[in-house]
């Protein structure tokens, strides 16, 4: 029993309001808004990828892309705390080699370790930072929450690492985001200043500028980069992000089932044998 | 534990044993020659099915444990690493997440079969009011562990359970202040949580002893509901319901499987791969499926208290069925009326669910489905303190067979069996 709900963001409030009810300390909502026009988020686009399904796995070319995508642009204003540069030459993951993942750890600064002399900044109190290796985590483009709300129009970019998870809708609903600008409102919509329209976001308003274009990115495997590659891409890369276990845990899973259905099939030629007489 | 003991130590340290501490004869007696029904169908197989969900959780619960970090900073990130660093942990926390799944799927498969084949029935009152206990039991449990990967969900769920007790009148706000530790759900409640979540099962698996003892002092229920006249009527447990059970489980153990390996996130919410933020309300606050008949119960009631109440009572009312039900014939087989009124009641426990899935405000087909949920809760209430007693008083129940032998073994075997 799947909880889904598509309440527009008004019944939503009102509904919330009501559970709370039930609590002492209901938490107040914008209770002035009056919402003329329904802007629930619309139905995800449908659109396939290749890790759906009992036996699907990740486009190794797709993540590769998808990464270049996430490093090039999300990378920017996104952090995805969970994913270190050894997860990139892992099996199961885009599978660059261990010198690629090296290289690509080398190739950010992270935070060092105090020196010799136990200092943690340099002549100048900026914070030490030293080039990353495999075992760093992909480090964070701002260095706090205030800090990334204040170069985002006091919108916090949430963390990549899991979001293809954290949002109903999965894959689509990301893939429906990145791929969601550039549309005319409707009429009596108006987009908030300093918004983007964006009519598969929660409320249409999103802080969010469209963050691809074509050619955002330049694919050394020669594939053509349009917005709809891109997004693609990127989203086959998140969703590894999140599931970065699922080709081990489908094939797992088969051999799991193959044993227990087998086993079952011994455990029932057992069952008739001894109810032979019984009934 | 029934009837006279067939032990029979043999080795010079069995007799020892048996003189100082019986357990060979403990569990000779009751998982070996114990005298089952030789009728009982699938729908039996649920306890023991019951019991390996609480060893898996128990199991898989001790490693996660192992990994993770209860506190309020950390615990989500540790639940992150446990999927993403430890070896197999992805498995280890699949399994135990719906595991608790599959858990309540089988306590409410054998509730509800307890329910139709009239099983708290006298002399199993007790067995009935002990297998209540475990379902509150596993409620709790269940609520601590969904609070421990301290996502949204795990946060504002907690905030709404815990925020019910401050219904009670007077002293409500001061018991929630003492629930939580602090002001609000935070780092105490977390701390509280983990340390009752790790304590629960085992007096789980305490009480489970005594659900067993209790059934073993009658023996089993079965679906005629007639009780075992002659040895006939039975069969030894081993191997007749090892077997049995062993097939069934690992039927229940493939389904669960798939979920495990292919959609192991069906039942949980997206909201909880976000971190909890105590800043920002999640659109919809909603328990994880098998709370939900509850949930719509509660909130179909405008006044919180009474909300409360409803729900609590609701609860509290399954441990007085062995004496709201006045018929003499247990099981539902014979009883052509209360049979259909316990189908409707399984209808009713589902549609509630369905509600309480659901925006307060939904509508289906143009009915506001907060009445949907006031009439089904009114359903519910009435069928078992108005239904139960009226219809065991003034129904007319089908024969019975004489024996449980006669019914499965037709009547040559049945008339054979005195003259045994």
């Amino acid at each position: 029993m799947r909880l889904k709900t598509n309440s527009l963001a008004l019944t939503r409030i009102l509904a919330l309001t009501l559970a709370c009810g039930a609590i002492a300390s209901a938490p107040a909502f914008a209770a002035g808004e009056t919402a003329a026009i329904n802007t629930a988020r619309l139905e995800p686009k449908k659109v396939d990828f290749s890790f759906e399904g009992p036996f699907g796995t990740y486009d190794r070319a797709a993540l590769q892309r998808g990464f270049q995508v996430y490093k090039e642009v999300c990378a920017a204003c996104h952090s995805a705390q969970h994913l270190a540069f050894h997860n990139l030459m892992e099996p199961g993951g885009p599978e660059f080699t261990e010198a690629q993942a090296k290289a690509l750890a080398a190739s950010v600064k992270v935070p060092a370790e105090p020196n010799d002399k136990g200092e943690t900044t340099d002549d100048k109190g900026q914070p030490l930072t030293r080039p990353g290796i495999l075992a760093d985590h992909f480090p964070s483009p701002f260095p706090n929450e205030q800090a990334a709300r204040a170069n985002n129009s006091g919108a916090l970019p949430p963390d990549l690492s899991m979001v293809v998870k954290a949002r109903e809708g999965g894959p689509q609903y990301v893939y429906s985001i990145l791929t969601g600008f550039h549309q005319t409102p409707p009429k009596g919509f108006k987009v908030t200043e300093g918004k983007y329209y964006n009519p598969y976001f929660e409320g249409w308003n999103i802080t969010m500028p469209p963050p691809l274009n074509a050619n955002s990115v330049t694919y050394s495997d020669g594939t053509k980069a349009t917005v709809e590659q891109e997004a693609h891409d990127v989203v086959t890369f998140l969703a590894w992000a999140a599931e970065p276990k699922m080709e081990e845990r489908k094939r797992l899973g088969f051999g799991v089932l193959v044993f227990l259905v087998v086993f079952a099939g011994v455990l029932f030629a057992a069952y008739r044998r001894v109810w032979k007489d019984a009934h | 534990m029934s009837g006279p003991s067939t032990y029979n130590p043999k080795t010079g340290f069995e007799k020892w044993l048996d003189q100082r501490l019986p357990l060979p004869r403990l569990m000779h007696d009751t998982m070996h020659t114990f005298p089952t029904p030789r009728n009982l169908n699938i729908w039996y197989t649920f306890g023991g099915i019951l019991t390996f969900c609480l060893g898996v959780q128990i199991v898989t619960g001790i490693v996660l444990a192992m990994h993770y970090v209860a506190n309020a900073g950390l615990a989500f990130d540790s639940v992150e690493s446990i999927m993403r660093d430890v070896n197999y942990g992805w498995l280890i926390r699949y399994i135990h997440s719906n595991g608790a799944s599959m858990f309540f799927l089988a306590v409410y498969i054998h509730m509800f079969r307890g329910l139709y084949y009239g099983s708290y029935k006298a002399p199993r009152e007790l067995i009935w009011i002990i297998g209540v206990l475990i379902y509150l039991l596993m409620m709790a449990t269940a609520f601590f562990g969904y609070v421990l990967p301290w996502g949204q969900m795990s946060f504002w769920g907690a905030t709404v359970i815990t925020n019910l007790f401050s219904a009670i009148p007077v002293v409500g706000q001061h018991i929630a202040t003492w629930l939580w530790g602090d002001f609000s759900v935070g780092d105490a409640t977390l701390n509280r949580f983990f340390s009752l979540h790790y304590l629960l099962p085992f007096i789980i698996a305490g009480v489970v002893g005594l659900h067993i003892w209790a059934l073993h002092v009658p023996g089993n229920n079965n679906p005629l509901g007639i009780d075992v006249k002659s040895p006939q009527d039975t069969v030894p447990f081993h191997p007749y319901y090892t077997v049995k059970d062993a097939f069934y489980l690992t039927l229940f153990v493939i389904f669960f499987a798939v979920f495990v390996f292919y959609a192991p996130n069906f039942f949980g919410n997206p909201d909880n791969y976000q971190p909890a933020n105590p800043l920002v309300t999640p659109p919809d606050i909603v328990p994880e499926w098998y709370l939900l008949p509850f949930y719509a119960m509660l909130r179909s009631i405008p006044n919180k208290l009474l909300g409360v109440i409803v729900m609590g009572g609701a609860i509290v009312t399954l441990a007085f069925i062995p004496w709201l039900d006045t018929s003499r014939v247990r099981s539902n087989r014979f009883r052509p009326l209360m049979k259909q009124f316990f189908w409707a009641f399984l209808v009713v426990c589902v549609i509630l669910g369905y509600c309480g899935s659901q925006s307060v405000d939904a509508a289906v087909a143009g009915i506001p489905l907060v009445w949907v949920a006031r009439i089904a809760s009114l359903y519910y209430y009435a069928f078992f303190w108005l239904i139960m007693p009226i219809v065991g008083l003034i129904e007319t129940p089908k024969k019975l067979p004489t024996s449980i032998a006669q019914s499965v073994l037709g009547e040559s075997a049945a008339a054979a069996s005195p003259a045994e």
